[in-house]
């Protein structure tokens, strides 16, 4: 690990000042890694040990939990502060009762030591656990090193993203609880190193690798994710998230789907869909929640939006059995849900 | 950078690189071997230790960032010539180990897991105890240990 300079915020102004000193020269500031926000530190630390992240400076932000840590709900909807930990959403009664998708995603997702370490700020920033991203002794990897070339795209796969890559990256975005908040509509609040805050859709929050797959996001050097606002909708209750993984527990997503379903006498009137695992930014499949619209949830109509979700899944050799196992994933999703009792 | 750790109620000072992680601090200055470095990686679960009673991996913890806690290591749970805490007993009871490597890792993992209220039943545990790898396979007994001691803790 190289060495960097490290501070504790003792709030947020004070983290925000802290990033600004470090912003690198205007053009620039993507490429240089700029000072990186020290949450649980679960990737970030990951990162720099595995000699992948070597930023000059590390803010120490956990102080920000007073602040930014707290989980609400009211009619309008949940409101998750950034600071919160995972294993806090977890188990946060409302969460559970009324956002049931929210809750599964954390709590199959890495271990009770890690969530209670990690944020859900940090969580939706994870990068991927590409191979070869991972591994800086694979010389080829546009997104560690733009321009080098992709060793994934004819190598070691089986992980990787079918649905949003390019031709540049097939890297997968390998959280679970983004997919619900990009399945569900959410809003991330953002506040950007002046102080002044922006919102944007969640959906928005993160790029498709494109041409430049080094830039994972929209997020602006020193700008502070505070808080995700997630829309209460009829749909809310009966949802849930299905992870299907190589290991029954402890294991990223080989496949995952997210189904809020809003029900009247067994026929659909309002759909949310997400998706996971195999995609290369979180995903919400506006095709597969089209495609379930007015009509009565049976295996028919399942496996029709199933099928429109993966229509431009693109696959490379080991990866090939991913669409088929998204599919089936989707298709048992949908089918628990409208089993489910709310 | 001089850091203040609070380990097992004693307080130490120590200056440390701003690199150094919570375990190599345990391990390499103040000689607390007890807590086992696996992965390095937050994979493992062998670094596992409390901090302010809450379970967390110290191989991903700095030490300058762990200065405010409470830091309870597998040192810490019985002092010498006193009785072990319930769940050391019940890993020696039913034997839930090999080698015991991933051995003080599982037991803080345990007591924490017992405390969280994510220990009711064999599945649960199973579920709960995920993040702790054994590379002996002990699971079975560690399943067993973990019920045997949560009754004991939680008490008639
Ligand atoms: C063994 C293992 C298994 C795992 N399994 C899963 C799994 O199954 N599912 C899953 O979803 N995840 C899994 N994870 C990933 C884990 O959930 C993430 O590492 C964790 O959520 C990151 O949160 P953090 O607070 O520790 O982030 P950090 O490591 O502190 O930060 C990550 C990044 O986000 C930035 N950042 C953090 N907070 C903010 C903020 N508020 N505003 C702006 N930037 C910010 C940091 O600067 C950094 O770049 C696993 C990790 C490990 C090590
Ligand atoms: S898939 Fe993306 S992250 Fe993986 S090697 Fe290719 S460019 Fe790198
Ligand atoms: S050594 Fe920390 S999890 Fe393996
Ligand atoms: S007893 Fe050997 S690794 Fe668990």
């Amino acid at each position: 690990m190289r060495p960097f300079d490290y501070q504790q915020a003792q709030g947020t102004a004070a983290a925000l000042a802290l990033a600004a000193q470090h912003l690198a020269p205007p053009g620039e500031e993507r490429i240089l890694a700029p000072a990186q926000y020290l949450a649980g530190g679960t990737n970030l630390l990951d990162l720099m040990k595995i000699g992948v992240a070597h930023p000059p400076a590390l803010i120490n932000i956990t102080a920000l939990r007073q602040d930014h840590g707290r989980i609400e709900t009211d009619a309008s909807g949940l409101r998750l502060g950034a600071l919160a930990r995972m294993a806090e959403a977890a188990e946060h009664p409302a969460v559970l009762r009324d956002y049931p998708a929210i809750a599964q995603s954390l709590q199959l997702a890495a271990s009770q030591q890690l969530r209670n370490m990690a944020t859900l700020g940090g969580n939706v920033l994870q990068r991927t656990r590409c191979n070869y991203f991972r591994d800086p002794s694979w010389q080829a990897c546009n997104k560690r090193v733009p321009g080098t070339g992709c060793a994934a795209m004819a190598g070691v796969n089986r992980r990787l993203a079918v649905l949003g890559v390019s031709e540049h990256c097939i890297a997968h975005y390998p959280g679970d609880f983004a997919n619900v908040l990009a399945a569900l509509g959410a809003e991330v609040e953002i506040l950007s190193s002046d102080g002044t805050a922006r919102r944007i859709a969640f959906e928005e929050l993160h790029r498709l690798p494109g041409d430049a797959p080094h830039i994972d996001t929209n997020l602006r050097p020193g700008e502070l994710i505070i808080s995700f606002r997630v829309p209460a909708g009829p749909w809310t209750r009966r949802s849930l998230y299905l992870k299907i993984r190589d290991r029954e527990s402890y294991d990223f997503a080989q496949a995952s789907a997210v189904v809020a379903l809003d029900l009247q006498d067994g026929v659909v009137r309002e759909a949310r869909v997400g998706l996971g695992g195999l995609v290369a930014k979180p995903w919400r499949s506006h095709e597969a929640e089209a495609a379930l619209r007015g009509r009565k949830l049976d295996q028919a109509s399942a496996q029709a939006s199933a099928d429109a979700a993966f229509q431009g899944a693109v696959t490379h050799g080991e990866n090939a059995f991913k669409p088929e196992l998204g599919r089936r994933t989707l298709v048992r999703a949908l089918l628990q849900a409208a089993a489910m009792e709310t | 950078m001089d850091v203040l750790l609070k380990v097992n109620g004693t307080e130490h000072r120590l200056a440390v690189d701003v690199r150094t992680t919570l375990l190599d601090a345990l391990r390499e200055r103040l000689e607390l071997t007890g807590t086992k470095k696996g992965c390095d990686l937050g994979q493992c679960g062998a670094c596992t230790v409390l901090l302010d009673g809450m379970r967390v991996l110290s191989c991903f913890t700095l030490a300058v960032a762990a200065q405010e806690a409470e830091i309870t290591t597998i040192e810490g749970l019985a002092g010498e010539n006193k009785p072990l805490h319930p769940m050391q007993k019940a890993f020696l009871e039913q034997d839930a180990y090999q080698c015991g490597y991933c051995t003080p890792g599982q037991i803080l993992s345990a007591i924490a897991c017992v405390q969280e209220g994510h220990a009711n039943s064999a599945d649960q545990i199973r579920e709960y105890m995920s993040g702790n790898l054994c590379r002996c396979a002990a699971y079975p007994k560690i399943v067993a240990a973990v019920q045997q001691a949560k009754l004991l803790m939680e008490g008639p």
